[in-house]
């Protein structure tokens, strides 16, 4: 063989055993939590509450709660976002200011969450006065994923040619029209993708609900925006942290997993689904 | 009576002096061509109708551009009625991701036209106006997309049409197209002709002369020599006209 070609080989099998040991650990991670949680996943596990110190009983206070938190922060974080970054790429001359608010998107997703939750807890919590609530964990999550949606609405905006916003003000459409008529239904479905990415952010982050929202125990749903609840990532990490019995709480802890993670690919599905129907729309 | 007079100008991008003392004036009912090489200014002048340019960045006008005899760069002129009165075809087949009605009927929508049998009605006649109808009545909810680039193409003609304005601006409308495209979007500038003023600019030297009454020929932001069609291609007056014509340079 000669050699050239054998380099060539040589490289494209490395970058084929890059691409497919990342595969390798998604699916390990996977079927690790498919067996050790597969066995306390039950119907009365994601209906009841838990039980026994959090050894026995299900899960469902904290799935409601995660779900509360996710509609939540998206409810403040998606408008918001979309409209920031319509903002920035519609509206805005590219100048420093422009340049500054980008700067500063960045340095948003830079932030530890623990910091977002730090101060959540000040402003909303505190300064604020909402307590540990439902409220103030939505907004302190809202704003750790404003920058993914306004960073994507912006590129999905920026994707759409020109000619198409010069085809509609060519027929008179005003500026705010012709982003509303034609842009935006053009870029609803990248728009989508950085939904699912704030989601799934949204649903798996602890650090920022620990002092604005999540209960250590707290076996009744919500009744309002100001009552406090529990989560699934903050649940699992008292499980796994301090129970009053650890090893007990084990198949409690790795079922809770599971659950936030099939919670997270269900979201994902249905994210495709509906990017899937903005799509067709445009076809 | 002239529809468009432009007096006296003078159009900057940032520090490029991109056209220089242009003064001309077009007829009513009239295709009128713009010809010259890439870079001329002919585009620029053009956009410069109904407000194009005005989404750029940086760029400054002096002299005035009237249309029915009112300086369209006034600041009490509404931009948006200005492009509703002066329509636009691209270089580029650019329809809405919508359907070929909802294309069609957009910007009757835009407009603030609600009643939907008025807008239907629109719709068949501008698609007949731009020689599509036959070939769309029966998918009239299928996207625009799915038309050919020639088609797409009419489809937008349609589109401009259906707003019902005085001028119809097109910018290289045909250089997408396949011949036989062309042919079809030559024969309708010379049928839109008797309701619509036509400003055309184009690369192809044989469609100037079969479309167009006068031909202004552009070099470096000047207006070289303006005349009817005919009279351009015989006999011009200049030398450069000469060259270019004959495709001695550009």
């Amino acid at each position: 063989m000669k050699r050239k070609t054998l380099i060539q080989n040589i490289a494209f099998g490395i970058f084929r055993l890059m691409a497919l040991s990342v595969v390798a650990i998604l699916v390990w991670i996977i079927g690790f939590l498919v067996v050790k949680g597969a066995g306390a996943l039950s119907w009365e596990f994601i209906t009841e509450s838990p039980t026994d110190g959090m050894t026995k009983g299900g899960i469902f206070p904290a799935i409601v709660g995660t779900l509360c938190l996710v509609v939540g922060s998206m409810v403040f974080a998606f408008p918001i976002g979309v409209m920031s970054g319509i903002y920035i790429n519609e509206y805005a001359a590219n100048n420093w200011v422009v340049k500054f608010i980008r700067v500063m998107t960045n340095n948003l997703s830079s932030i530890p969450s623990i910091v977002f939750g730090l101060f959540g807890m000040a402003l909303f919590v505190n300064t604020l006065g909402f307590g540990d609530s439902i409220l103030a964990g939505s907004l302190t999550l809202g704003l750790l994923v404003l920058p993914i949606v306004i960073r994507t609405t912006e590129e999905a905006l920026k994707t759409i040619p020109d000619t198409y916003r010069q085809g509609s003000y060519a027929l008179g459409a005003s500026k705010l029209t012709t982003i509303r008529k034609v842009i935006l239904p053009m870029a609803m479905p990248n728009i989508t993708t950085g939904l699912i990415l704030a989601v799934g952010r949204v649903s798996g982050e602890t650090a920022p609900i620990l002092f604005t929202c999540a209960a250590y125990f707290l076996p009744k749903l919500p009744t309002s925006i100001f009552d406090q609840v529990m989560a699934l990532p903050y649940h699992l990490y008292v499980l796994a942290t301090s129970g009053t019995d650890i090893e007990a709480a084990r198949p409690v802890a790795y079922g809770t997993a599971l659950v936030l993670i099939l919670i997270v690919l269900i979201v994902n599905l249905l994210a495709g689904v509906l990017r899937g129907y903005f799509n067709k729309k445009l076809r | 009576m002239s529809i468009i007079k432009a007096s006296d100008v003078d159009f900057y991008y940032g520090d490029f002096h991109a056209l220089k003392g242009i003064s001309m004036e077009m007829e009513r009912n009239s295709v009128t061509a713009f010809i010259g090489p890439s870079g001329c200014g002919k585009s620029t002048f053009l956009r410069l109708i109904n407000r194009m340019n005005d989404l750029i960045d940086g760029t400054r006008l002096t002299g005035s551009i009237e249309v029915e005899g009112r300086n369209i760069y006034d600041k009490k002129i509404d931009v948006d009625t200005l492009r509703a009165e002066v329509g636009m075809v691209f270089q580029k087949p650019n329809p809405f991701a919508k359907s070929i009605f909802d294309n069609i009927a957009y910007g009757l929508r835009v407009n603030g036209v609600k009643d939907k049998a008025f807008i239907e009605q629109r719709v068949e006649e501008s698609l007949r106006g731009a020689a599509l109808w036959d070939e769309v009545k029966d998918k009239l909810k299928k996207s625009a997309f799915e038309l050919s680039g020639g088609q797409q193409q009419r489809l937008c003609i349609a589109r401009a049409l259906a707003v019902q304005p005085k001028i119809i601006l097109m910018d290289e409308p045909a250089s997408a197209l396949d011949p036989l495209s062309t042919a079809k979007i030559e024969d309708l500038i010379f049928t839109l002709k008797s309701d619509y003023t036509i400003v055309i600019v184009t690369h192809n030297m044989q469609q100037a002369a079969r479309v167009s009454d006068k031909t202004a020929f552009f070099y470096l932001g000047e207006l070289i020599e303006y005349d009817d069609t005919k009279k351009m291609f015989l006999s011009p007056q200049v030398e450069a006209t000469q060259n270019y014509i004959t495709g001695r340079f550009g």
